[in-house]
């Protein structure tokens, strides 16, 4: 097969962590290529530097044989290279017309109209469902990224690299994405997926390469990998594949939550009429796509969301028998009560961390008040950052480095760590192990297990099914801000859960609307 | 009625000061550079103009005023584009905070007009260059005398008036038509985006904070030489229409075409203490002056609220405004 681009000895830093390192490894045309790693391994990295967002500090990249400079993605593009960014690069006042258009070629006439035309065949093409004249800040995450790949494709790239394509798609969406993969292979294209997913990896790809830590592990072709090979080569050692789940004990009622609603700005319902309990000593689990009211069930519940009339959230604390309503109070009130909210948004740094403050720093964020008078107390949070930077183990050159300088998994450690160390009552955690590699999920199941067998009550709101059917007691299904299922997570199955996820709903579901 | 006349002369002189102010401000802030320098660069505009037509009407021999005109343009325009260089270089290479760059910019500015003045001024109180403003200030020859009222109104101004409401439509087409207006939104908005496509952002975000300053620029030679009556003094003057430059570029959401109208009408509203109490027959109190001066700042920020209560997104500042874009962040 003939040798689409090759890295020789190629390394980048930031700082004083290795990106990369002495990384040499071959795409060939015409094949789909997955890059696997944990979180932090540099696959990003390495492909930016492809897409000519990063320069290697040293090492040559040789595209059809040739050595290349890429020092921009316009040059990038030049030789053919496009990709799809997993933070969408999209400017969102303009429409998808206009999105396709930037940066287009100076020869070209500038005429939307044909522009709009072009990507309007491309997308009969691959059979993409998108609206040429929408605002980008009206989409869903799905139509961004196809607007991101009818981008790409419409500059007629020879590579394409997608990085971490399927962590916003359904199930449908993400097939839809593989059909339109493989059309493109058989035009003689090479394509680049960077991917944690161990499931794609094995679907679509026909050759895997691995990096880890920065550096090249090697490469298998996908008819001779196995998850087990595979997650070998990615973390180095073996890992426990089942998630423990001890028996819930001393249930006791922790929340009661009543025909709680909540309308968005557009006057959408995004929860409707939600009722159910949570216990102490178990996980609860919520399952649903993406979208579909996760979000506003947790915020409502932490005071961060304004409910209609008729909404009810009762809390038992520990050793009273009377319920307090929780709605109407502040956040900061609903936090000293015990019930705690540690939300990993998708941007990860969106909400909880302050990205130029380091780990202490962003520790003290929850515990400010708790100096003597004008004075911080600057101890204890240090005292924490560090107890959290060595029991998860945060790659950080120190605790004052700021956070934004970590690679995503880190940061999410940072912000996990965080809640579960302030011994709370019921814990909620929201998409806790996203874009975590396998270890540090694990490590999160872990701690999230060690709170439950405490007797705190923990509501863990989760992506993967898997994860959900082997961790969590009981599963609550969501679909258009509907409950729609309440399940035993013992006894029940992926296919139930996943019947529920998508019964189909009268209401419109938040997935059209971020 | 003949009051009402000179009102209206008199906003709208005043409001093509700050629509070229405003312009030049909107161009540079779609790249996404906030440039409080625009006071400053009204000044070096103002004084390289003046100074460049000064010297030449006392040295030339026989001075034209096409070539008066022409030189004091190209001094002006020179001299505001070395600010919004100086702007550019502090902010875009070596990533200096905008705002504090801006400010000092203004400073700059008024610094350094006013010390080379004092070589002008001699000692005097104020220098004059009467053939600048004559050439300058030459209004519309038979339509603003033989029209009456409504001729004096619209033709009775000098051709930057003009000029100022054809840059405003050319710049509505530039950055809403054409690609270089594309590509220069999406700097504003997203550079990440922009570089992601292949867009040299960092040649964007300087050419627009040039051109941006250069327009800017000739709003301060309009004042000197037309508005002033070609007069210039060590007065602070220059700097409070800079401000209100700035203020319009927000009342006009970024919009170059609702700069022509919004500029009058803060002309109006600025001119207002003077003009209606002598139309209405009524006596004001020096204080209330000042208070009626501050009208166009009010209405900025009753627009500013209105536009962040509506949530519209489009009226919104460009989304990168004030930041600086480097590509290897992480």
């Amino acid at each position: 097969m003939e040798c689409a681009i090759q890295f020789k000895n190629v390394t980048k830093t930031f700082g004083q962590v290795v990106a990369n390192k002495d990384v040499t490894m071959e795409v060939y045309r015409g094949e789909i290529l997955s890059v696997l790693g944990e979180n932090g391994s540099g696959k990003t990295t390495l492909m930016n530097m492809l897409a000519g967002i990063y320069y290697q500090d040293s090492g040559q990249i040789f595209v059809d044989g040739k050595p290349v400079e890429i020092h921009s993605p316009r040059d990038a593009f030049e030789l053919g290279i496009g990709m799809v960014h997993q933070h969408f690069k999209l400017v969102d006042v303009f429409t998808a017309t206009e999105n396709i258009a930037l940066g287009l070629e100076k020869s070209e006439r500038f005429d939307l109209k044909k522009v709009k035309e072009r990507a309007r065949e491309i997308c009969d093409r691959y059979h993409f469902e998108l609206d040429l004249d929408q605002k980008v800040y009206t989409m869903s995450v799905s139509q961004k990224q196809t607007l991101e790949i009818v981008k790409v494709l419409y500059r007629e790239v020879d590579i394409l690299i997608l990085d971490e394509p399927t962590a916003v798609l359904t199930p449908q969406e993400t097939e839809k994405l593989f059909e339109v993969i493989r059309n493109m292979q058989k035009d003689g294209k090479a394509i680049i997926i960077i991917t944690h997913k161990l499931q794609e990896v094995l679907s679509v790809s026909d050759r895997v390469a691995i990096l880890r830590k920065g550096e090249y592990v090697g490469a298998v072709p996908t008819s001779e990998a196995s998850v087990d090979l595979l997650t070998e080569m990615m973390v180095g050692k073996k890992v426990e594949l089942n998630i423990e789940r001890p028996e819930a004990k001393n249930r006791v009622k922790r929340l009661d939550i009543n025909h709680l609603t909540v309308v968005n700005s557009d006057g959408i319902k995004m929860l409707n009429n939600v009722s159910f309990d949570v216990y102490g000593g178990e996980i609860l689990g919520i399952a649903g796509v993406s979208g579909n009211g996760q979000k506003e069930l947790l915020e409502a519940i932490a005071g961060l969301q304004h409910t209609e009339g008729g909404s009810s959230v009762q809390f038992f604390p520990p050793f009273e028998t009377d319920g307090v309503e929780l709605l109407g109070k502040t956040p900061k009130a609903i936090r000293q009560a015990g019930v705690h909210l540690s939300f990993v948004p998708e941007d990860r740094l969106g909400m909880g961390l302050v990205g130029s403050m380091g780990m202490a720093d962003n520790m003290m964020l929850k515990s400010y008040e708790s100096g003597r008078l004008f004075m911080l107390d600057r101890k204890s949070p240090k005292l924490l950052a560090e107890q959290i930077k060595d029991s998860l183990g945060v790659v950080t050159p120190g605790i004052s480095t700021p956070v934004s300088r970590l690679s995503g998994g880190n940061v999410q450690k940072v912000l996990v760590g965080r809640e579960i160390a302030e011994s709370p009552v019921v814990l909620m955690t929201a998409y806790a192990v996203r874009g975590l590699d396998i270890n540090t999920s694990y490590t999160i199941y872990h701690l999230l297990n060690e709170q439950k067998e405490k007797g705190v009550a923990v509501i863990y709101v989760g992506e993967d099914l898997d994860v959900l059917l082997a961790l969590c007691d009981r599963i609550l299904v969501l679909c258009g801000g509907q409950v729609t299922g309440l399940l035993d997570g013992r006894t029940t199955t992926k296919e139930e859960v996943g019947r529920l996820m998508t019964t189909v709903n009268t209401v419109t579901g938040g997935s059209a609307n971020e | 009625m003949s009051v009402f006349v000179s009102w209206i002369l008199r906003a709208v002189a005043f409001g093509t000061i700050i629509m070229y102010g405003a312009m030049g401000e909107t161009v540079t802030e779609k790249s996404g550079n906030l440039n409080l320098g625009v006071p400053g660069i009204m000044y070096l505009g103002g004084f390289a103009g003046f100074a460049s037509a000064y010297f030449y009407e006392k040295n030339a021999t026989n001075p034209s005023g096409i070539v008066c005109i022409l030189l004091a343009l190209v001094c002006c325009i020179l001299a505001s584009m070395a600010g919004g260089l100086i702007f550019s270089f502090l902010t875009i290479t070596l990533r200096a905070n905008q705002n504090v760059t801006g400010l000092a910019l203004t400073t700059f500015g008024m610094g350094v007009a006013n010390f080379f003045g004092v070589y002008i001024l001699n000692g005097a109180s104020y220098t004059a260059a009467p053939l600048a403003n004559k050439a300058f200030s030459a209004k519309i020859p038979v339509l603003s005398e033989k029209l009456g009222p409504v001729g004096e109104m619209l033709f009775g101004y000098g051709f930057l008036a003009y000029a100022a409401i054809a840059l405003a439509i050319a710049l509505h087409i530039v950055l809403n038509k054409t690609k270089v207006g594309l590509n220069l939104r999406a700097v504003g908005e997203n550079p990440a985006t922009a570089d992601a496509a292949g867009i040299n952002v960092t040649k964007y975000k300087y050419l627009a904070t040039c051109i941006g300053a250069g327009i800017s620029g000739i709003g301060g030679l309009y004042y000197v030489l037309d508005y002033n009556q070609g007069i210039w003094a060590t007065t602070g003057q220059i700097e409070a229409l800079g401000w209100l430059a700035l203020a319009l570029v927000i009342f006009t959401t970024w919009r170059p075409l609702n700069g022509i109208w919004g500029a009058y009408l803060f002309g109006i509203l600025y001119w207002l203490y003077q003009f209606l109490p002598s139309m209405l027959g009524l006596k004001v109190p020096n204080y209330v002056t000042d208070l009626i001066q501050m009208i166009p700042y009010v209405v900025t920020i009753i627009v500013l609220i209105a536009v962040s209560l509506r949530k519209k997104r489009e009226s919104q500042p460009p989304a990168s405004l004030g930041l600086a874009y480097f590509r290897e962040e992480r």
